[in-house]
């Protein structure tokens, strides 16, 4: 069983706030019924002070899902609609007192909701629905993932998985999703300046560098399906790797060499590096 | 407030007398059953016993039993067992619907470089024979189907499927941990090499587990250690267990009629009052189905909160929805079966046994639809006590990923 609060508890059997608003100046809707859950928030704007007079929801989900819709509306009523654009989905879960980490894609949830209800009533574009979808299974695009990785600080695809969905389907968008954490997290570390950094590398540091990569953010991503990847050796900018376990053999090893591996440590490295399989 | 336990397919509660007859184990009658003394002797003597009952209820030799910890490890003893006997045969037949223990192993077996064949189910959670009798080739070590489905209870014809691969020379074992003491069971009538059985689904403690392994049939131990069991299961002998099982055996026997009268008429009269709630479905079919379980979906709610408010309400039951079991995904079973996800993540599984009474289900048949009611009065896709799907929401493009295939 679940770990919830007595918070969440309490907003799950009292949910605040279902229902429509009187008057929809704008509306939201994040999820939908075959992924599991789904929310319609509407909000009512007290337009010369640009307030949010009114909120309510209607959701479709688990207990965490309809306790988080619920408490979203509590924290917006009376909000100017900027002061309620900061609120960040840690927001809504510290509310609650904390959701499992396996529900935090809840809180998202609504914070997705709001986000596309403001935008809604504002008449401009929805930032969460920018970008180039990621996951297909849930519909998640790389800005959104960017976007919560951020906030909440995220260092694993787990946990993108964990806050998002994404990844939580057929899985085929994993190998994607490193990518995409690599790229966002060595542009957070400051260290995505175009300049390569190999000139200053020892040819120690270097390799070692390289062993890291393909052991900390490739094979994580290859032993999901099953395979593996060892480093055989470098010879300047030549990689050789063995592919094992179900990747050897496998027909969509040439690409996973391609377009993955090469591209990881193309990212992490050096963008001069070339990757040969042995075999 | 009452508790009204209807998830049985989960667990049984420990029947009292399995209780007492335990508990000489855990005192005087401690002795080690290999012990060559008068305190062995004695522990020695209650296990054959212990045997012999388990052995009439599966109506095999108790030479035939080896006892385990759980029905994983007899699941895995089996599989392992068949696969090492037969080492150039490379190649095992399962279903897309068995149990965990079973699937992770052969997703394990995969990547070792077997050959694994998952035979599909219909609509109703029966399994293609056809597939099934194609897919069996000389290369094929062991077929192994659970005999009723955890989830569902929908029951695949083991027996004559037994019957098949005894034909072709191919090991079978089935999974028949939902299946006994709920439907009756003579091995000895039938060509099944081997069944997984656990004791807390029959009112025995958890903890305890056997397999049923035919004489002559070759055998190899999962778990290598002494000569306990004959030398099939290292460890010595979980004793107090052994004879609790011993007692729910005898109990499961002699309550298998009220199983299939009583307790069936229960949960028909609980089915039927359930399905009277709008947009509800039964998934699985309701005529190959083991008397004591139904699974009902809710549409347009999704399983894990219709299970905090029923426990709010005292009932406690199970789902196969998404966010129940930890995943993003709604039970592979009810995937297997091609029910519609909007299905899938409002599904609800009531198991019943014999504790369970005619207040109880009177009850639950007043509790349920105040319950589905509260939810869909949240839902945006309900409005005025129907379904409300032009709200606008996003649904499922179809076919993008295997979620929806």
């Amino acid at each position: 069983m679940w770990e919830y609060t007595d918070n969440v508890m309490e907003h799950f059997e009292n949910p605040r706030n279902v229902g429509v608003v009187e008057r929809i100046d704008g509306e939201g809707q994040v999820g939908s019924l075959s992924c599991g859950d789904a929310l319609r928030l509407t909000i009512q704007v007290d337009k010369e002070r640009d307030i949010i007079e009114d909120a309510k929801f209607q959701t479709f989900g688990c207990a965490s899902a309809i306790a988080s819709s619920s408490a979203l509306t509590e924290m917006i009523k009376g909000k100017t609609l900027d002061q309620a654009l900061t609120l960040t989905n840690q927001d809504i879960a510290d509310y609650l007192g904390g959701l499992p980490k396996e529900k935090m894609h809840c809180s998202v949830m609504g914070q997705e909701a709001l986000e596309a209800a403001i935008s809604n009533y504002r008449g401009v574009p929805v930032r969460a629905t920018q970008g180039e979808i990621i996951c297909h299974c849930f519909g998640v695009t790389d800005q959104e993932i960017e976007r919560v990785v951020k906030t909440n600080r995220l260092t694993t695809v787990e946990e993108i998985t964990q806050f998002t969905k994404a990844g939580g389907g057929c899985g085929k968008c994993l190998p994607k999703l490193e990518e995409l954490l690599a790229k966002i997290l060595h542009r957070a570390s400051g260290n995505g300046s175009d300049t390569p950094k190999p000139a200053r590398m020892t040819a120690l540091k270097r390799i070692k560098l390289i062993e890291e990569v393909i052991n900390t953010q490739i094979a994580p991503a290859l032993m999901r399906d099953g395979g593996d990847i060892e480093l055989v050796d470098v010879d300047g900018n030549e990689v050789v790797v063995a592919l094992k376990g179900s990747c050897s053999g496998c027909p969509s090893s040439k690409r996973t060499l391609a377009d993955f591996v090469t591209e990881t440590l193309r990212t992490l490295v050096d963008p001069a590096i070339v990757v040969r399989e042995q075999r | 407030m009452e508790t009204i336990y209807f998830d049985n397919n989960a667990t049984t509660k420990v029947d009292p007398e399995v209780l007492e007859a335990m508990l000489p184990f855990f005192k005087d009658s401690y002795g080690n059953p290999s012990s060559m003394h008068h305190k062995g002797g004695e522990v020695a003597t209650a296990l054959r016993k212990a045997r012999q009952s388990l052995a009439d209820l599966l109506g095999c030799e108790p030479i035939e039993i080896i006892y385990t910890s759980c029905g994983t490890e007899s699941d895995n003893t089996a599989l392992w067992s068949a696969l090492r006997t037969q080492p150039n045969k490379r190649h095992l037949i399962t279903s897309k619907v068995e149990h965990s223990a079973i699937i992770n192993n052969a997703t394990f077996l995969k990547h070792q470089g077997y050959r694994v064949t998952e035979i599909g189910v219909d609509r109703g959670g029966l399994i293609d024979m056809d597939q099934l009798v194609d897919s069996m080739t000389p290369d094929t070590a062991l077929v192994s189907l659970l005999w009723a489905n955890n989830e569902t209870g929908v029951l695949f014809p083991v027996e004559k499927i037994a019957d098949l691969c005894h034909e072709k020379g191919i090991v079978f074992h089935t999974d028949a941990v939902q299946a006994i003491g709920k439907i009756p069971i003579n091995l000895k009538d039938t060509n099944i090499d081997m069944l997984s059985l656990a004791g807390h689904k029959i009112h025995a403690p958890k903890g305890i587990g056997a397999l049923f392994v035919r004489r002559k049939l070759k055998f190899a131990p999962f778990m290598i250690g002494g000569h306990q069991e004959n030398g099939r299961r290292g460890g010595t002998e979980n004793v107090p267990y052994i004879i609790g099982l011993g007692v729910a055996a005898e109990l499961a026997q002699k309550r298998l009629p009220e199983e299939n009268t009583r307790v069936r008429a229960l949960r028909d009269r609980l089915e039927e009052g359930l399905l009277t709630i709008p947009s509800s479905m039964v998934n699985g079919d309701r005529v190959q189905r083991l008397p004591n379980t139904t699974n009902i979906s809710f549409e347009y709610v999704e399983g894990e909160s219709i299970l905090f408010h029923l426990s709010h309400a005292g009932i406690c039951a199970s789902s196969g929805s998404a966010c129940t079991s930890g995943s993003l995904e709604p039970s592979h079973v009810l995937r297997a079966m091609g029910v519609p996800f909007t299905a899938a993540h409002g599904s609800i599984r009531l198991s019943l046994s014999v504790e369970n009474t005619d207040a109880e289900v009177d009850r639950a048949l007043k509790i349920f639809p105040e319950v589905i009611e509260k939810l869909r009065n949240l839902s945006p896709f309900w409005k005025d006590g129907a379904p409300a799907l032009e709200s606008g929401l996003l649904s499922c493009d179809g076919n993008s990923c295997q979620i929806c295939n």
